[in-house]
């Protein structure tokens, strides 16, 4: 399960996110999480939660979009987002392409913060 | 109409959440690329020969080039030692309950070694199928390995780590027809998660496809000298 250790990284990433854009009291997280970056969803949320005590970011929530596959068919000349990761082949033509354009993603995509006048800034993280 | 208060603050990031371990495989690949040496990152589930056929690397390669090897295991040296038998230059890296290798520990277990001394580093990752995927060591060629024991629709099992490899060696061939190994329904188990891969059948105990598989090895560092010529 590495998903604890990749839980390590989006708490310390999100905090000098935080600290470098000036969001205040961090309230969400939206990551973007593509089918094939090799990470489980729930054990990603389990972890979260495990590592985010007694951060900046204690009490922020996870939001995560699921990003399908999305492959370029040299046959049809297009590309196609596939209704399953695999078989790696085009939906509409049936050919195999390895041809992966997006589901790979594992992006901390945007921070929500708190209201402007709420709370102090984020502390810094605890070494 | 007032809602500026109500308005949440939302900011975009946009940033790899390994960033710091993708930013470390890059310096890496640079630092390999300018000292020329060619690194295979090797995967598979425990038990299925990356130490043997590792060890038949490193031995064939080693009365050509200079070869060194870092081997991660949760525990023990054992596989070091086994491999220093080969006489090549061989570092532990022992992970404790980590399940996979990443950037900064093949970083640090770099240090004191010549790199301008080294034609072929391989890395031995973690015996696992699922973690190592998502780390990018800074290598030339993902290697994933399977046995023939292993079943034929294992590749469909675990298919992000076959999507990211390079190419597939299938390993104990000559147990192939022991266990009824069925070749056709593998290939094809491969191929639909990742068309197209290279692959390898090998045998370490009778020999079998090690000459071909060094010669793809040998190619793969020509056309990444090649490469870095250009550049």
């Amino acid at each position: 399960m590495h998903e604890l250790s990749i839980a390590h990284s989006l708490v310390e990433l999100a905090i000098e996110a935080a600290e470098k854009t000036g969001t205040k009291r961090v309230k969400t997280l939206y990551l973007k999480l593509g089918v094939l970056s090799g990470v489980v969803k729930e054990a990603l949320e389990f972890s979260f939660d495990v590592v985010v005590q007694g951060t900046p970011l204690e009490g922020a929530r996870l939001v995560i979009e699921d990003i399908p596959v999305k492959v370029f068919c040299p046959d049809c000349k297009q590309a196609h987002i596939l209704p399953e990761p695999f078989p790696m082949r085009c939906p509409v033509c049936k050919r195999r392409t390895g041809q992966v354009l997006e589901g790979r993603e594992m992006e901390l995509y945007a921070l929500e913060g708190g209201e402007e006048d709420a709370g102090s800034d984020v502390k810094p993280p605890d070494r | 109409m007032q809602e500026v208060t109500l308005n949440p603050r939302i900011v975009e990031i946009r940033q790899n959440i390994l960033k710091k371990n993708d930013v470390l495989a890059r310096e890496l690949r640079k630092g390999f690329q300018e000292a020329g040496v060619y690194v295979i990152n090797l995967v598979s589930s425990p038990g299925a020969g990356k130490t043997t056929l590792l060890t038949e690397m490193l031995t064939r390669l080693g009365e050509r080039y200079g070869v060194a090897a870092l081997v991660g295991d949760l525990a023990t040296e054992n596989d070091a030692e086994r491999l220093r038998l080969s006489g090549a230059q061989v570092r532990q890296i022992t992970t404790g309950t980590v399940c996979h290798l990443d950037a900064e520990m093949v970083k640090r277990n770099l240090e004191g070694w010549d790199l301008e001394a080294i034609d072929f580093l391989f890395i031995e990752n973690v015996g696992n199928l699922v973690c190592p995927a998502s780390y990018d060591l800074g290598e030339n060629q993902r290697v994933v390995l399977f046995s023939v024991t292993e079943g034929e629709d294992k590749p469909v099992k675990y298919p992000t780590i076959v999507n990211s490899a390079d190419t597939a060696v299938i390993t104990k061939i000559d147990l192939a027809e022991a266990v009824g190994f069925q070749r056709e329904c593998f290939y094809e188990a491969l191929n639909e998660v990742r068309p197209g891969i290279p692959i390898f059948e090998v045998s370490v105990r009778t020999g079998e496809g090690i000459e071909e598989w060094i010669a793809h090895l040998e190619a793969g560092k020509a056309a990444f000298e090649k490469a870095a010529g250009c550049l």
